[in-house]
């Protein structure tokens, strides 16, 4: 046990750069999709509803093998790290653009309409208007897609990377323990997720006072 | 090396017959986490705490860590303590068992929600506790929560691809396998995310028909 320690605290600080690197690649590719979603043009709101459609739809661990095993045929040459953070993060984005765009469609329709009256361009009204108000409403369904983003992570396992659970599942092999591997690696994800919860509550306290 | 999609006709019934299996995966651990959900539901809001604290711990453990992980601890975990099961069975029961805490969850605010007059009255009526919860209180709390449980299914059908590393032959695995003799993962992944998408939709097109008929008997 505290032979192997130190190697799970080595993996569960993979895991912690992969969830923080997804997490900004997911909130990025989330705004995109939810831009898309929400245009004026067809084609726009067409692409976003496919992209949400097609990486909603299909399994996030094929959706890796595609991109790092299916890569190299196409051009695209990835070292395990970079197509997890990459994979993983375009795949949260999918379900990131429905939270934000649920979260925007949640504001009131009088207040846009209100903004407008009031001689705002459709930017502003949504710059200064919607998105105050809907930030507020998607801190919380935000911080579940970032938990589930945390343990989804574990996929990159099979690809290889040597995060938490690659590792517990290395030392199952070695060690046949396979109850105190998981019990170790169990409470580093539960760590993990506690402080991101805590995270996300102290920004909802936050937003809810202003 | 460019995209030659002509070798898949020769391992397409390989592919297919993983399908067949993704599909009996993810019905056999649908029950399982179904009445898995409403059971640990029951035993978390009515059973004695001696009873349901260990259920508690149980989930909040599962609720807190990966699948993945899940399925490494079932699968090893039950050969340890000399349980050797199926690859079949182990996915089974740790999608399930996984997803019944996540449903789990929804039932026991459903039927926290049902009106506490449903209960008094078929107490009165000379039901036990049991049957008043069987027969009164859990149809209309299952009810309630179809279409947060049928999200999960759908979820439950793409978690499906996991139980291809404890080495289930499902659609995953299966297209590894024509990998291995053919050396084109970019046609098979890409084969396979179209099939796991066919699936996925006629499920969402059941889930919506499920839920307008029960629109209808309210």
């Amino acid at each position: 046990m505290q032979r192997v320690f130190p190697f799970f605290l080595e993996a569960a600080w993979t895991t912690i750069l992969l969830s923080v690197l997804t997490a900004i690649l997911g909130v990025s590719c989330g705004i995109l999709g939810t831009a898309a979603r929400l245009s004026r043009f067809l084609v726009f709101r067409f692409l976003g509803a496919a992209y949400v459609s097609l990486f909603r739809g299909t399994p996030a661990l094929i959706q890796l093998f595609i991109l790092y095993f299916g890569g190299p045929q196409i051009g695209i040459q990835l070292d395990a790290f970079e197509a997890g953070v990459i994979g993983l993060g375009v795949n949260v984005g999918a379900y990131m653009t429905e939270t934000m765009r649920g979260a925007i469609i949640a504001v009131d329709k009088g207040q846009a309409e209100a903004a407008r009256t009031l001689g705002m361009s459709r930017w502003q009204a949504m710059r200064k208007v919607i998105l105050p108000q809907a930030m507020r409403l998607m801190i919380r369904p935000l911080g579940v897609n970032i938990n589930a983003l945390i343990k989804s992570t574990a996929l990159v396992a099979a690809i290889s990377v040597v995060e938490l659970t690659y590792t517990a599942q290395r030392y199952i092999g070695s060690t046949y323990k396979p109850f105190e591997m998981f019990l170790i690696a169990g409470v580093l994800y539960m760590i993990i997720i506690y402080i991101v919860g805590l995270g996300v509550a102290w920004a909802d306290r936050k937003a809810r006072i202003t | 090396m460019g995209l030659d999609f002509s070798v898949i006709p020769k391992y397409l019934d390989i592919v297919l017959l993983g399908a067949v299996w993704t599909i009996a995966i993810t019905i056999g651990a649908a029950v399982v986490s179904f009445f898995g959900g409403i059971i640990l539901a029951i035993i978390a809001l009515y059973a004695p705490k001696i009873i349901s604290w260990p259920f508690r711990a149980f989930s909040f453990l599962f609720l807190g860590t990966p699948l993945l992980l899940q399925l490494f601890l079932i699968y090893f975990g039950l050969v340890q303590i000399g349980i050797d099961v199926p690859a079949f069975m182990a996915g089974v029961i740790g999608l399930g068992l996984h997803f019944a805490v996540y449903n789990s969850e929804l039932f026991q605010t459903s039927i926290l929600a049902v009106d506490k007059g449903q209960n008094e009255a078929a107490r009165t009526l000379g039901l036990s506790r049991l049957q008043a919860l069987r027969k009164v209180i859990v149809p209309q709390a299952v009810r309630d929560v179809i279409p947060p449980i049928g999200n999960n299914m759908i979820a439950l059908l793409k978690d499906s691809a996991l139980v291809s590393v404890i080495g289930v032959s499902e659609l995953t695995l299966s297209a590894q396998r024509a990998i291995g003799s053919t050396y084109r993962p970019f046609e098979f992944y890409v084969l396979v995310a179209i099939i796991y998408y066919i699936i996925n939709l006629v499920m969402e097109a059941v889930l919506r028909h499920v839920e307008r008929r029960i629109q209808v008997s309210r």
